[in-house]
């Protein structure tokens, strides 16, 4: 292995980057650091310029202002070093459909340096890393869109690459092959860094350890998904189902100062489905439990849901319009 | 060094793993055939000392070839990759942009000199059934190849121009034949141009291209045209490597 890939220093440091098509500024004022080894997701809604970072990041477009540094080696003035460090997929993941795919993969083998030998080995090992073994002889063009996002991130791998950069790896994929994929980068996440972005939050979730929140080309949030969750989250509503009047409900959570808003709907058999939202720091299920038992009505269901990253998301990217709407 | 000969590799294979490469093939191979035709039977009805070549270039479905095969070749170069955004793969992978421009570009113009080919054996048969055998000499044969490759040269990088410029092979195409047709056309200014004319009309009328390829075909390498056409060559390969380069720039 390449002895520079082993210091220290983070993977990816971003500084100031703005990237301004024409008037339309697609990034503006990006700043953020990947450590070696860890799996980050940028995240956020089409159009807020998670593509634009990382085609800034796989020299593939040069930044308006600010640096941009993977294994501290410039973007714009190392980019051959930078990019043979770097596994790409492109959104939409574009592939040679006229090729066949153990051939489209010596093909990229080759024309990232490797030689006969190291490409023929390094094919077969991604060939039976993404489970491609079966369609190595298919032409790419006949094959469902999982193989072909397969032999994507297989042409990513196939150099070995430090950093790992995936736009959008699972769009337009059934669950079944989005699993398959995501299992796959999370193997992929002992031995390289890993970048990914997406606008499906579930997706970040559950692969990434660290997520950049990006809106209208800006950082809105940056942490880790658990300190996400704990800072932006709150504590996620309380879903009580209780026999009682609603009007009475109603009263009875207002009164309440641990509750910052409650809706009450009435549903069948004389119950009604009150979702609490708490003050920060409060977990409201025991003070629903004694206030149901103080005036002895009957409870049904008492469940709690921790924020997701769907929640703080839409908190976090729609402050504004969410407040015009009420 | 590897990566150039990686991507020669796949460029001059893409041209024969999809259809596209055949038609062109065997439109190129229909028109050679036709202009066999028309040269025979003008053998049949007068005696010819001229070389056999020089028939050939007077043919219109020989300039149809030269016109056509160029455009038809090149606009996928580019276009195509951009169209379907493989460019952006091919683009970060560690090669330069001039590696990629001289692989593509030397793989369509070693694609055009496959199309050609055919031509070889025409002259050869002509060669064979001939009483004589003098009409065929391997000299003005060798300089037409020349000529035919210098010009192909020209349409081949005028049309890696065009391709780079567009994500529409269409538009590519279209963009290189009126631009090969219209310098083309410039042949026959020569009949307007007097000795009055202004300078810049004699000089036009200097890039004729029937009257280049006419020397070449009797076998008669001028340096002149020579040299015109490797410049011209270089200026449009030079403007194409500016034009990938040019996303940059944006």
């Amino acid at each position: 292995m390449d002895p520079r890939s082993m210091n220290s220093g983070p993977m990816i440091e971003v500084e100031n980057l703005t990237k301004r098509y024409g008037r339309h500024t697609a990034v503006n004022d990006v700043s953020f650091t990947v450590a070696r080894g860890e799996i980050v997701g940028l995240l956020g809604p089409n159009g807020a310029g998670k593509s634009t970072i990382m085609r800034v990041l796989a020299c593939f477009l040069p930044a308006t202002e600010g640096t941009a540094r993977v294994a501290g080696l410039d973007v714009f003035h190392a980019a051959d070093a930078v990019r043979r460090r770097i596994g790409y997929m492109p959104e939409n993941n574009p592939l040679y459909p006229d090729m066949r795919v153990r051939e489209y993969l010596k093909f990229r083998a080759r024309l990232k340096g490797l030689d006969v030998t190291r490409s023929r080995k390094r094919v077969d090992i991604v060939t039976e890393q993404c489970g491609l073994a079966d369609v190595a002889q298919r032409i790419i063009g006949t094959l469902s869109k999982g193989y072909r996002q397969r032999v994507g991130l297989a042409d990513a791998l196939v150099h070995e690459p430090d950093l790992i950069i995936l736009d959008e790896p699972t769009i337009g994929l059934d669950p079944h092959q989005i699993r398959a994929v995501r299992q796959l980068i999370k193997d992929l996440a002992r031995k390289h860094t890993v970048l990914i972005s997406s606008h499906i939050l579930p997706e970040i979730e559950l692969t990434c350890q660290r997520v950049i929140i990006l809106y209208q080309g800006r950082v809105l949030a940056a942490d880790s998904t658990a300190a996400l969750q704990s800072r932006l989250g709150r504590n996620g509503e309380v879903v009580a189902e209780v026999a009682a009047p609603a009007d009475e409900l109603r009263r009875c959570w207002e009164a309440l100062d641990t509750v910052e808003h409650a809706e009450v709907i009435p549903v069948e058999d004389g119950y009604c489905r009150c979702t609490l939202v708490p003050r920060p720091g409060v977990d409201l299920r025991p003070v629903v439990f004694q206030t149901v038992v103080d005036r002895g009505w009957s409870l049904r269901e008492l469940a709690h849901s921790p924020a997701t990253l769907e929640e703080i998301f839409v908190r976090v990217t729609r402050p504004d319009r969410e407040e015009d709407s009420f | 060094m590897r990566a150039f000969a990686t991507l020669l590799r796949r460029e001059f294979s893409a041209y024969f793993l999809s259809l596209t490469g055949y038609v062109i093939i065997s439109a190129v191979l229909l028109l050679i055939g036709l202009s066999f035709l028309l040269m025979l039977r003008a053998f049949n009805n007068d005696t010819l000392n001229a070389p056999l070549t020089e028939g050939f270039y007077s043919v219109m479905f020989f300039w149809l070839i030269l016109l056509l095969a160029g455009p038809l070749i090149t606009m996928r170069l580019f276009a195509q990759e951009k169209a379907t955004g493989t460019f952006e793969t091919l683009m970060t992978a560690p090669v330069s942009d001039r590696q990629v421009v001289l692989a593509k570009y030397t793989a369509a113009l070693g694609f055009y000199v496959v199309t050609w080919l055919p031509l070889l054996p025409c002259l050869l048969v002509v060669h064979r059934y001939t009483s004589s055998g003098a009409p065929f000499e391997w000299g003005p044969t060798a300089s037409t190849g020349f000529g035919i490759l210098l010009i192909g040269s020209v349409f081949v990088s005028l049309g890696c121009l065009a391709s780079a410029l567009t994500r529409s092979q269409m538009i590519a195409a279209t963009v290189s034949l009126a631009f090969g047709v219209g310098f083309f056309l410039l042949s026959f200014l020569k009949y307007t141009v007097t000795s009055q004319s202004g300078w810049f009309a004699r000089a036009a009328a200097r890039l004729s291209l029937i009257e280049h390829m006419e020397d070449f075909a009797r076998g008669v390498v001028d340096t002149r045209p020579v040299v015109l056409y490797l410049t011209l060559t270089a200026f449009f390969l030079f403007l194409t490597l500016k034009a990938v380069e040019g996303r940059r720039w944006r």
